[in-house]
Parts: C-alpha cells; sequence; structure tokens
C-alpha cells in the first residue's frame, strides 16, 4: 500500500486533487436531493394509499383521479382548468416580463456609455433578487389595497366613485408580483447576451443606411436571442410550479398546479401529489424542449 | 456612439426610471409604515411616528417566537454559504480538468436550477418521510429504545439545508464557470514553473484572482437561504426559517408588525449584500494593485 501510494501523493502534490474527488461532494448533494428524490416521485405517483399510509402498489389510479371526468368536453375538468389558468398567467407573465426585460437591458447595453455606469445600473436590477420575495409582494398591499394610495388617488381624482377591488387579490395582482419579482431573470441573460454582439456590425448596419427600427429588429433582437430564451425558460418554469405568489397575491384565492401540489402534500397525500407532479415535470419538460431546441445554453456563460 | 443624445435615450432614460421605482417603491413604502405609532395600520396615513412595532416584533407575533425563528435562519443561512462556496468551488476546479461525468453533471445543475420548487420540495419530503420508515424499522428491529420517540429525521440541517443547496449550488457553479471562462491560466503555469504545489497556485494564484467571485458565490448563497420558502416549504420539520413564519403571517395578521418583521429581514438582506460588495470591490482593487507593481 506505502509504495504505491507515494507517488499517488506526490501527484496530487503537484496537479492537485483528482477532477472526480473535487466534484464529488457536490455530486452528492444532488444525487441526494435531486436524483433521489425525483426518481421516488416518479415510484410513488405509482403506490397506493390509504388516508394515513402510502402502500407500495403499482397502480394508476393516481393519475385515474386527477383526469377524472377530463374527457367529457362541455365541461372541463379541475385538472385541465387549473393548467388552463396557469398557462394564461405564465404567458401574460413571460410577455410582460420579455418586453419590461428587453426595454431595461436594451437600455443598459446600447445607452449607456461607461461599462462603470452601466455595472451600476445592473447592479441596481438585481438587487431585489437578493431580497425577500414575500416581503417584495406584501409591500403591494399599501398601494393596491381597498384603502390603498391607489384607490385613494383614483377616488380623489373622482375618476371612480368607489374603491376598485381587482387590484389586490386578483389575478391581477398575481401577474403584477410575477412582473415584479421576475423580470429579473430576463434582464440578465439579454444583457448578458447583448454585451457580446459585436459593436461593429451595428455600426455596418448603420453605414448600410439602416434605420433605427431596423437595427434593433434585425441585428440585436436575432443577436439576443439565446439571451432571451434562457430568460423565458426561467420565467415560465417559475410560473408554472409557483404558488407562493398565486397563494399570497391570489389572497390563497387562486388554483394553480403548483397549490393543487402543495395543499395535497400537506394533507400527505404523498402518490397524489406525486403523480401531479409528474404531470407538471412533463409538461414544463416539453415547454423547455421546444425552447432549448434554439439555443446552447452551455455555450453562453 | 457618441455625441449628442437623441429623443430615444431620453424615453429610455425615463422607463428605466419609471422600472427602478415600480422595482423598489413598493418595498420603500413598508419600510415608512413599519415606522408608525401604536394605531398604526397596513395602509397610508401615517400614523404616529415611533420604533413601537419593532419592539412588538421581538415579543413575538401570537405564538410565534420571531427571535428564534431568525437566529435558526441565520445559522442555516451560515451553514448554506459556507457550502455552497466550498462544493461550488471544488466542482468549479474540477470542471477544468477533464472531469468524468462532468456532461450529465451540469446537466443536473441546469435543471435543478429550473425545476419546479415544489416538485423538488416535495420530493425531498417523500424521501425523508421513506427514509424515517426505514429508520423506524431499523431501530425497532435492533431494539433500540429510540424506536419509542423517534419522530422524523427531517430538519434544518437535513431535509431543509438539501433543499437550499440544490437552488444556491447551481448559482455558484455557473458564476464559477463564467469566471474560469475568461481566466488566463497561463498564471498557473507560471507559478507552476516556479515550484508550486497545486495547493499553492490555487491558495496564492487562483484564489487571488477570482476572490471577488467567490465573495459573490458567498453572497448569492445567504441571500438565497435567507429568502428561501418555495424548495424549504415542504421539506422542514416542525421548527420553521423566518421567511416560512412570514409567509404564514401574510393571511393572518393586519397590523405594521408585519412590515417592522419585513424591513428587518430587508435590512439584513441589504447589510450582506453591502459587505460583499465592499469585499469584492476592495480584493479587486488590491488584485488590480498587484499586477500594476508585478
Amino acid at each position: 500500500m506505502k509504495p504505491a501510494s507515494r507517488p499517488m501523493l506526490a501527484r496530487w502534490r503537484l496537479h492537485g486533487l483528482p477532477a472526480g474527488l473535487q466534484a464529488s461532494p457536490y455530486a452528492l448533494v444532488f444525487l441526494l436531493f435531486f436524483v433521489l428524490p425525483l426518481v421516488l416521485i416518479v415510484a410513488v405517483s405509482f403506490w397506493d394509499s390509504t388516508e394515513y399510509e402510502m402502500i407500495p402498489a403499482f397502480t394508476g389510479k393516481n393519475y385515474a383521479e386527477i383526469f377524472a371526468g377530463c374527457s367529457n368536453a362541455q365541461d372541463m375538468c379541475v385538472t385541465f382548468r387549473t393548467y388552463l389558468s396557469t398557462f394564461r398567467f405564465s404567458a401574460l407573465a413571460w410577455l410582460s416580463t420579455l418586453l419590461i426585460g428587453f426595454t431595461v437591458a436594451y437600455f443598459m447595453a446600447f445607452h449607456v456609455r461607461t461599462a462603470r455606469m452601466q455595472t451600476v445600473l445592473f447592479v441596481l436590477c438585481i438587487i431585489p433578487f437578493w431580497t425577500s420575495n414575500v416581503i417584495r409582494m406584501i409591500s403591494w398591499v399599501p398601494l393596491l389595497g381597498r384603502n390603498g394610495l391607489i384607490n385613494d388617488f383614483l377616488l380623489g381624482l373622482g375618476i371612480t366613485d368607489q374603491p376598485l377591488d381587482w387590484l389586490l387579490f386578483s389575478p391581477f395582482s398575481v401577474v403584477l408580483a410575477f412582473v415584479h419579482l421576475f423580470t429579473v431573470f430576463m434582464i440578465v441573460p439579454i444583457f448578458n447576451a447583448m454585451m457580446r454582439i459585436d459593436r461593429s456590425l451595428i455600426e455596418a448596419a448603420r453605414d448600410a443606411g439602416a434605420s433605427g427600427w431596423q437595427i434593433l429588429w434585425h441585428v440585436i433582437v436575432p443577436l439576443s436571442r439565446t439571451g432571451i430564451i434562457i430568460g423565458s425558460i426561467f420565467v415560465i418554469t417559475l410560473v408554472m410550479g409557483d404558488f407562493v405568489t398565486i397563494g399570497v397575491m391570489g389572497g390563497q384565492q387562486i388554483a394553480s398546479v403548483g397549490k393543487i401540489i402543495q395543499v395535497q402534500t400537506s394533507y400527505l397525500q404523498f402518490p397524489l401529489a406525486a403523480a401531479n407532479a409528474v404531470i407538471l415535470l412533463l409538461v414544463v419538460l416539453m415547454i423547455i424542449w421546444g425552447l432549448t431546441r434554439l439555443v446552447d445554453i452551455r455555450k453562453e456563460l | 456612439m457618441d455625441g449628442k443624445r437623441g429623443l430615444d435615450f431620453y424615453l429610455l432614460a425615463a422607463f428605466f426610471g419609471a422600472f427602478l421605482l415600480f422595482l423598489y417603491g413598493p418595498t420603500l413604502t413598508i419600510f415608512v409604515l413599519s415606522l408608525q405609532g401604536p394605531d398604526g395600520g397596513l395602509v397610508f396615513p401615517m400614523r404616529g411616528l415611533s420604533l413601537y412595532w419593532f419592539g412588538k416584533l421581538f415579543e413575538g407575533i401570537g405564538v410565534i417566537d420571531i427571535g428564534a425563528a431568525l437566529m435558526r435562519s441565520f445559522k442555516l443561512g451560515l451553514c448554506v454559504t459556507v457550502l455552497t462556496v466550498t462544493l461550488a468551488l471544488g466542482a468549479g476546479l474540477a470542471y477544468r480538468k477533464k472531469l468524468w461525468g462532468g456532461g450529465p453533471l451540469f446537466y443536473i445543475t441546469v435543471a435543478s436550477l429550473i425545476m419546479p420548487s415544489i416538485i423538488v420540495s416535495l420530493g425531498i419530503g417523500l424521501s425523508f418521510r421513506l427514509f424515517d420508515g426505514v429508520l423506524r424499522d431499523f431501530f425497532v428491529w435492533a431494539g433500540w429504545e429510540i424506536a419509542d420517540s423517534f419522530a422524523t429525521s427531517m430538519g434544518l440541517y437535513t431535509s431543509a439545508l438539501g433543499a437550499q443547496l440544490t437552488w444556491t449550488l447551481p448559482f455558484g457553479l455557473l458564476i464559477l464557470f463564467a469566471v474560469f471562462n475568461r481566466f488566463n491560466a497561463a498564471y498557473e503555469e507560471a507559478a507552476r514553473d516556479l515550484g508550486a504545489t497545486a495547493f499553492q497556485s490555487f491558495r496564492h494564484v487562483v484564489l487571488p484572482l477570482i476572490g471577488p467571485s467567490v465573495v459573490g458565490v458567498a453572497m448569492f448563497g445567504f441571500t438565497l437561504s435567507w429568502d428561501e420558502i418555495a424548495r424549504t416549504s415542504q421539506a422542514i420539520g416542525d421548527l420553521n426559517t423566518l421567511p416560512l413564519e412570514l409567509q404564514g403571517l401574510t393571511t393572518t395578521v393586519t397590523t405594521p408588525v408585519i412590515y417592522a418583521l419585513g424591513t428587518l429581514t430587508t435590512l439584513v438582506s441589504c447589510l450582506v449584500i453591502l459587505i460583499a460588495l465592499g469585499i469584492a470591490t476592495f480584493a479587486q482593487r488590491r488584485t488590480k494593485r498587484g499586477k500594476d507593481v508585478a
């Protein structure tokens, strides 16, 4: 043992630990807390259960329960309705964060002249990401509530004669919170992509007589594509699985796929929750697959 | 791109300003409203000006001991920070060599980042429950006394810690990827040519150069852990973290005490961000000065 290990130690001394050893604690965390749990979710989604325990089995009854009544074309089942509503939130949040995020990134990348100023503005955009989401949600209460600033303002101007109820704990406030929380996930990748655009391409387009809009649409947008797609993946998956934002900003009254899973988990209905998770996972994977056909993430870091 | 600013610049600048107002405005209103007197409510106008609600905070809200929850979150955050930095750094360095299984590990990392948190959380909660069953059977089989009192292996430093790492580690590794992509390996080779061991060249060459980014990774580790809800929610034992308590309070509390709590946790986040930015800037300056001298 000794003679063999000495050259090994000498090699480590000179070249460092072997890569496999260095990465193993990292890999172990993902094996235990990510891969294994996902495998168990898939397995348990086929298990049987009573009110208080899970029973290992192979049954499709959890899936059958989720899709019960979904073959009826006239009256949409709860599952389809929930997915439809979650898709709608995703689409609205995606479109809003994309438009705002692109504009903000475009301003920082192409209209701010010094690198120092760019850094400062960029950091300003992401600082809120490092603070609490729930606090950022409840901070809308004093603004949007029945007696909040917006309603006071509208009543004061006589634009409405009674407070608007749809401002808070409504689909509107949910989308507003998504935009508030998730636009950063658009800004960062799009800004990153824009900063890699060779400025001489824009000069060339201008010399060739392109207008500002033409440059934006035919040069900058296509070259920012990777950033747009990465941002879209983030925002869409975040909204598809969300239960915290919809819970707090919807006054715990609006259904979402994530919320169904959360409620079932808290009632310890693990097999049912697992089946719902598998379906959500498949839906999300399909969306991501569709989007990643357009981009190679690893090249873009 | 030089010369006078056009109209489009001013329109975009106005848009950007409005966006910053949208980003920061609401949070600032709760800072202000948390400073009300004892008659304060959830909305404007301000009723009085005092630190009354911050005092209330530490008397506990209902049955919840805020001070204890704060300490729990803080300690957990520190653990997550240390593990995020060391594990991500280890993996980041490993990727610079030939790493067996590096491809799949990268995809798992990205998958963990974009996986809906509720699924991760459910999976971890489920795994621990199944593991508890196995553990209980084992205690009974072994005839250990603990079998009667054993409740669960879930807790802050087991399931919750793991859940948070699935969220913080991907950020850590991706940041380091970006750093090492731009890293000039010539410095290291020079160190090796001069007879440095691997550890010496890491400690005295690589680490000072990537230092600011490592501080950034640490800051991500702490701030993301400090506010984490979605992944921790189903993967925690009896004792909640501060953000989970806060989330529960949003539906029941109708006094500015919740704003005081929000202000307090945001101040902690901001303090950590400021410290990290300060250290990173300082480290960068020092490295640059070192380079200029050399």
